[in-house]
């Protein structure tokens, strides 16, 4: 009997046993908490690596890496450290959409952002709004505000093309001259350009009197230069891929050593191509649309060294480590911005998890100023929360000596237009 | 019912079973997967009439996808169709662009087939970018959401997705699965094996290989409408060459000249890219080897090297 009560009472092993046992339940969840706290926040980064953007996915997957580590030095995103998981999509919207699936069902990524291509973001974006997922593009694409996407598709870190072409007609009506004849090739992008020219510099004062679409599959464009017509003031050229270095040759030989127009170009043309290449020589004394100037100028802010050093590009806009890797300057700084960005949303939104996407999109949204700094060093930005759109400042530069100077900066009005969407009003 | 005809359908009612209940089982990630497979797979299953069954090599089958995802695409997005009447009317232009350009270029055979059928997808590609005040050119667009629901169910829900992917992939299979069985099926693959003698048995060459290549044509239709409503975009890219190689990669993965040899080499073919993007930037290398491995030890693809050493019930 006293054995059977002595054998109930507890010994001192077990309350030492019962103790620790309780006190290893207690700290579980406050051990769980603490892990989910802790926990990295995890983006996905949909790169071109391979495919025809794979120029420009080499320096995006750089700047998102030297921006990524700024943030963890800053303390991550609300303390808790942050990684990019780089998915090579091929530059390919099927590839896209299956990385968006791969981000979204089986990473569990919290944002997925950095598509550049416009065919990548428009067959990605149908699944991001279907997975719930926020996707911040880097495509320059009108598609966003145009109000063909979805919720949970915003561009905050760069401006669309129809921004950029507006802002550049008043400059370019004012100072090379009133009669355009526009080259471009003859699909949706270079129509983006010709939509948004034609009525801009029309509104300049200008015109345009005579559109050159050349078909995407030309190798030699000899036979298209005879249509500029002879009282021809500018040309507007926005060929790309590697027949630029073609056409800006045989533009050379059209016109030789006598008079031509002036000349103007996206520097889209020549994104990851040294200016000073044989063969450019003819590109001496035109001018480019630069979303960010890739040599670095007299007055460039405060913060340009520091974001240059951590990009890695010199005062050329080339690679640190290799003089002949000349990187995509005039883009790759909206990777940088739109992972700022990102941090500011989650803090705004008190991002905690996955369940917390609809809150980031809405913190987004709600943006509207972007001051210049580390975190813009491209430029001053406004956010429109209803067309998903960012507007900001662009920059004329001049080939001068074989460098890009720059001449002309424009304002972020001068690029505005009346919102054509309200994402607010759509559902998640 | 014979022995091999049993084994024959047990084998394919069995994968079917088993892609049914996959979407129960696996993660939401891999039943996704599978639902863009098997409508790739049935893509495959169209060009693998045309070129296992019947023999012809065909460089320009994404001509075909394209016309059944544009089809489909411009009647929803510029004429406001409903998913249903879309469909069928991509289905229907895959198999009228089939009939075109067979009716043209099977005047050739061989190399110059080869030749004629990618400068007519070309030519396909080439108009989509034409006409890109309509198109979007490359950059594609959208198909709205709310057109995206077929006999009122949502074909942007996962679950739904699955299971429209499954019942297209298991009508093509079973179809295709009668039809190679069928005397027609035999005259398609003695076509393939002996034209002449083909010939002086009293069949057609000119009518055979036509109707294949149209019913190879239906296929790829109905799986490029069914690309795009069940993901929701339409775009130049999937008329591109790159788009004609595919179906061409899968077949040769799988086994040319067996029913369910697509189906294998797309889930292998996907999974090898995805797995090998995960650990190596030279994800495309390893596809490259995998294929010249096989070339070298399976030239039959896998279901072909299986019939050949002991399936030989294998359709």
């Amino acid at each position: 009997m006293t054995s059977r009560l002595i054998g109930l009472t507890p010994s001192r092993r077990t309350v030492l046993g019962g103790l620790a046992a309780s006190g290893a339940a207690l700290a579980l969840p406050a051990r769980f908490a603490s892990a989910q706290s802790a926990a990295p926040i995890k983006l996905g980064f949909q790169l071109h690596r391979t495919g025809i953007g794979a120029a420009y996915g080499r320096w995006y997957e750089r700047t998102a890496q030297a921006a990524l580590t700024l943030v963890n030095e800053a303390g991550g995103i609300n303390g808790r450290p942050v990684e990019i998981l780089f998915e090579d999509d091929g530059t390919d919207p099927k590839r896209g959409a299956e990385v968006m699936e791969k981000f979204a069902s089986q990473s569990n990524c919290d944002a997925v952002f950095g598509a550049l291509f416009s065919h990548v973001v428009v067959g990605t974006a149908p699944r991001a709004g279907e997975l719930k997922m926020p996707y911040l593009v880097c495509s320059e694409g009108h598609h966003v505000a145009s109000g063909k996407m979805n919720r949970w598709t915003l561009q905050p870190g760069i401006t669309d093309v129809k921004s950029q072409v507006q802002a550049m007609a008043p400059w370019i009506s004012s100072t090379l001259g009133k009669k355009v004849t526009m080259i471009f090739p003859d699909y949706a992008f270079g129509h983006d350009h010709r939509d948004a020219f034609v009525p801009a510099i029309q509104a300049a004062g200008g015109e345009v009197i005579e559109q050159i679409a050349i078909p995407p599959t030309e190798t030699s464009f000899t036979r298209y230069l005879p249509r500029i017509p002879s009282d021809t003031e500018v040309i507007y050229h926005v060929m790309v891929g590697p027949a630029v270095l073609t056409f800006v040759k045989e533009l050379g030989e059209f016109y030789g050593s006598g008079d031509r127009p002036q000349i103007f170009g996206f520097i889209d043309s020549l994104e990851a191509v040294n200016i000073a290449s044989p063969g450019l020589e003819f590109l001496e004394g035109t001018h480019f649309w630069e979303g960010h100037c890739r040599y670095l100028q007299e007055d460039a802010g405060e913060h340009e060294a520091t974001y240059r050093a951590a990009v890695g590009v010199d005062d050329t806009g080339a690679s640190l480590a290799d003089a002949k890797d000349v990187s995509t300057y005039a883009h790759m700084f909206s990777v940088w911005e739109t992972l700022f960005i990102l941090k500011a949303g989650m803090e705004a939104a008190g991002y905690q998890g996955p369940a917390d996407r609809q809150k980031l999109v809405e913190a987004i949204e709600a943006m509207t100023d972007m001051p210049y700094g580390i975190e813009h060093p491209q430029g001053a930005k406004t956010f429109n929360g209803k067309t998903h759109q960012v507007f900001g400042l662009q920059y004329i530069s001049k080939v001068e000596g074989g460098k890009l100077v720059k001449v002309h900066t424009t304002s972020p009005e001068d690029g505005m237009y009346p919102d054509e969407a309200d994402y607010t009003s759509m559902s998640f | 019912m014979t022995g091999t005809a049993t084994k024959v359908w047990a084998l394919h009612l069995g994968v079917l079973a088993a892609l049914l209940a996959a979407q129960f089982v696996l993660p939401a990630y891999h039943a996704g997967n599978l639902a863009r497979i098997m409508v790739l797979a049935v893509y495959a299953m169209g060009f693998n009439i045309a070129f296992g069954y019947t023999g012809l090599l065909s460089l320009g089958h994404a001509l075909f996808f394209g016309a059944g995802l544009y089809g489909m695409g411009m009647l929803v997005a510029l004429a406001g169709w409903g998913a249903g009447a879309a469909l069928v009317a991509g289905i229907a232009a895959g198999g009228a662009m089939a009939l075109a350009v067979g009716l043209l270029a099977l005047r050739t055979a061989g190399v110059s087939f080869m030749i004629v059928t990618l400068m007519f997808a070309q030519a396909g590609y080439l108009t989509i970018l034409y006409y890109t005040p309509y198109t979007r050119g490359e950059e594609g667009i959208v198909i709205d959401r709310a057109a995206r629901v077929l006999l009122g169910f949502d074909l942007s829900q996962d679950i739904i997705r699955y299971f429209a992917a499954f019942a297209l992939f298991a009508a093509a299979l079973l179809v295709k699965l009668a039809l190679v069985r069928s005397p027609f099926g035999r005259v398609m693959v003695a076509m393939r094996e002996n034209e002449e003698r083909s010939r002086m048995l009293g069949y057609d060459p000119f009518r055979i290989k036509l109707a294949a290549l149209v019913v190879s044509g239906i296929y790829a239709g109905a799986a490029g409408a069914a690309y795009g409503l069940l993901f929701g975009y339409v775009g130049a890219s999937f008329a591109s060459i790159q788009y004609s190689i595919l179906p061409l990669l899968y077949v040769l993965l799988g086994g040319a000249g067996t029913v369910l040899g697509p189906f294998l080499g797309a889930v292998l073919m996907f999974y090898l890219i995805d797995l090998a993007s995960g650990i190596t930037t030279a994800h495309l290398l390893v596809v490259g080897v995998a294929l010249l491995v096989l070339v070298l030890f399976a030239p039959k693809g896998i279901l072909g090297a299986l019939r050949d050493r002991g399936l030989k019930w294998l359709p």
